[in-house]
């Protein structure tokens, strides 16, 4: 069902377009909520925390459909439905595919930045 | 419809966001900056709920799921604080599914924005929500502002009511032989009801209905009020005061507004009605034994015809105590009930005849016509009002109370005023010789007796001395309209006739005495029969005699009783003991 694009090239010029100067303090910000929300989410299927796991899971799919990384806001959504069905079991296998993603993503917005 | 980015532009706004994900929170901040909004992000619900009153934002951007507090909370404590004015709230959303949307409507939010945002169509919402809060905002204005002219408009109404009130006064409509009903904003529904003492005795009463609604049909109740009361206290006719009333109206108010009225004359000594009615619905005369008798409008309404095409004469009715006259406006009549058929006549006769009680006429009346109508609000257009005739009512006004005037005024004096020819049959000198002895410190607290001598003295000289009427006549009820009648026809050949009164008073010890003298150019009349007559038995002549003896020190008829004197000595009030 993923096949969306990686990066939303278009949305993301427009983004720099609005952010200007603060685009990088932007991708930035991004990079680092993610990566903190990646172990957010591996703690909460520790602590069997479905509820916790599937609001993380909401809050990324958010920012991540808006910073143009519509994949990665699928994989989120898929983890996200995962919670509140309450099926931690299958979560820990979405979130591998997210952490694999995100790193994918923050390779090309770094070079973007450069 | 375009929205034009000029337009929108032109009106920054202050907005609040809520996001709790730093990279939203910064991207949407970002961008509403660059549009031109000023902007404050929270990063949950409770801060923005927190900030809401100091920042007092335009419009409110919440992030659904938040920590702490989520965005459909913080909708909801928002608008509570917000009152009355429109503050819209759009939800910020990457929720696809319909129920999660139509659950953050339902919560207050006024829209929602999907992510990833797009700053046109963040721009045209802006827009669009911006006119709603202006529109909102302009409505309210113009509510409060009619909301303050009306409360303005009442606060005025009762102010000029309190004044209406002590002009327009109710007079002695209280009396036990009276009963009415009147709505207490009767004034500005255009429905006038009076009543006055006369200072011999009996009352005037006047009911009517201004054409119109609201202050200017009140206005011309103020003038009626001053001449009704003040020409009825000093003594004038009825159809004195309705030419007066008449002339005036037509000089004051504009073309197409007069009022509808009925002026009743009641002479308790007399056993007579005499009533004018112009424009009013029938009036009702109910006798004792329950016949009835119609008395429909013969007039054009008062402020109509110019004084020379007015006509003030007032029908007499001979009654018996206990008979009962009703006159009420036409908002009895015209009573609507739901179907919006009419009162009516038909259904007030019946009314009329189911009423057994005479003394519950008004009560009867209105509660069929509030029974008809289904409502009570029926009650408000109603002006009724019954007078019961009875023996001789003293309905003496309460000059007696008055403080004594602390004016100085003449106490020595002598006038002789005659009046002769065919003046004798258009005038009456009785208010003018009031008012001459009233001019006397302590005097005017007499005026009930004063009056009641010099108008049976005048009424004696006129009828039986210039007429040579015979009192007889009076006995029997056909005698008594033959009377009136053959009274109206001698009195437009009075040529050569005179009627001759002199005045004179001077002060004593205990307070003054004033002496009239009544001379007539009559044959006289034996006055000492009709004493004695109406001694033995209750004549439609009434007091006559009889009283004038009673008020006078003394009564002294002289040239075959053509020529009559009383002499009336009265006394200053005791100081009232505290």
């Amino acid at each position: 069902m993923n096949d969306k694009p990686h990066l939303d090239e278009e949305a993301l010029t427009e983004l720099q377009d609005v952010m200007e100067e603060e685009f990088a303090v932007l991708i930035n910000t991004y990079l680092k909520d993610s990566s903190d929300r990646i172990t957010y989410l591996r703690n909460a299927i520790g602590s069997a925390d479905a509820d916790a796991f599937a609001k993380t899971a909401h809050s990324f799919k958010g920012s991540s459909i808006n910073i143009g990384a519509p994949k990665l806001g699928d994989l989120c959504l898929e983890a996200e439905n995962a919670g509140k069905a309450n099926r931690l079991g299958d979560a820990a296998k979405v979130v591998d595919q997210i952490e694999t993603e995100f790193l994918r993503i923050q390779k090309t917005l770094k070079e973007f930045l450069s | 419809m375009k929205v034009s980015a000029d337009h929108v532009d032109a009106s920054a706004l202050r907005i609040l966001i809520a996001d709790d994900s730093d990279s939203d929170r910064l991207i949407l901040k970002t961008l509403l900056k660059r549009l031109g909004h000023e902007v404050r992000a929270a990063s949950d619900g409770r801060e923005a709920v927190t900030v809401f009153p100091d920042y007092q934002p335009d419009i409110v951007l919440l992030d659904v799921l938040m920590p702490v507090m989520d965005g459909i909370d913080a909708a909801r404590r928002i608008k509570e604080m917000a009152g009355e004015e429109l503050v819209p709230v759009i939800f910020l959303t990457s929720l696809t599914d319909a129920d999660a949307l139509a659950h953050c409507l339902d919560a207050g939010g006024d829209d929602f924005l999907t992510k990833p945002y797009n700053k046109v169509i963040i721009q045209a919402k802006l827009g669009a929500f911006n006119r709603m809060r202006q529109m909102h905002r302009t409505l309210s204005r113009q509510r409060d502002l009619i909301q303050d002219r009306n409360r303005q408009l009442l606060e005025e109404q009762q102010l000029a009511k309190r004044v209406f009130d002590n002009i327009a006064h109710t007079g002695c409509l209280d009396a036990d032989n009276i009963r009415y009903h009147i709505s207490p904003l009767s004034i500005f529904n255009g429905d006038i009801l009076f009543a006055c003492p006369r200072p011999a005795g009996g009352m005037h009463i006047l009911v009517g209905d201004f054409t119109g609604h609201g202050l200017p049909a009140a206005i011309g109740a103020l003038p009626i009020a001053e001449i009704f009361y003040g020409m009825t206290t000093m003594g004038f006719s009825g159809s004195d005061l309705l030419r007066e009333i008449n002339d005036k109206l037509v000089r004051i108010l504009p073309t197409g507004m007069f009022c509808c009225a009925a002026l009743i004359q009641a002479d308790f000594h007399l056993n007579q009605l005499r009533i004018w009615n112009g424009g009013l619905p029938d009036g009702v005369l109910i006798r004792r034994d329950g016949t009835k008798e119609f008395l429909e409008s013969k007039y054009l309404p008062l402020g109509v015809l110019s004084s020379g095409r007015f006509d003030a004469s007032m029908e007499v009715f001979h009654t018996s105590a206990g008979d009962m006259l009703l006159m009420m406006t036409d908002g009895v009549l015209e009573a609507e009930n739901q179907n919006s058929e009419q009162y009516g006549g038909a259904r007030l006769k019946q009314a009329l005849d189911n009423a057994s009680a005479s003394e519950q006429l008004i009560d009867a009346v209105l509660t069929d016509v509030v029974a008809f109508c289904g409502h009570r609000k029926g009650r408000d257009d109603l002006t009724l009002v019954s007078l019961k005739m009875v023996v001789d009512a003293e309905f003496r006004q309460p000059a007696e109370q008055l403080p004594q005037s602390v004016l100085k005024g003449p106490t020595d004096w002598h006038c002789v005023y005659e009046v002769r020819d065919e003046t004798l049959g258009k005038f009456s000198p009785l208010p003018l010789l009031l008012h001459i002895c009233m001019e006397v410190p302590g005097l005017r607290r007499k005026s009930a007796d004063i009056y009641t001598l010099l108008s049976e003295l005048y009424n004696n000289a006129l009828e039986h001395g210039v007429l040579k009427l015979s009192s007889d006549l009076k006995t029997s009820s056909d005698g008594f309209s033959y009377y009136y009648s053959e009274r109206e026809r001698r009195l437009g050949n009075v040529d050569g006739h005179f009627i001759r009164f002199s005045l004179a008073h001077r002060k004593t010890d205990a307070g003054g005495q004033l002496r009239i003298i009544c001379e007539d150019s009559g044959d006289g009349f034996d006055h000492t029969t009709e004493l004695e007559s109406q001694a033995t038995e209750a004549h439609y002549s009434g007091r006559g005699l009889m009283l004038m003896q009673k008020l006078g020190n003394s009564l002294r008829y002289s040239e075959y009783g053509s020529c009559a004197e009383i002499v009336y000595d009265w006394e200053l009030a005791e100081p009232v003991p505290e």
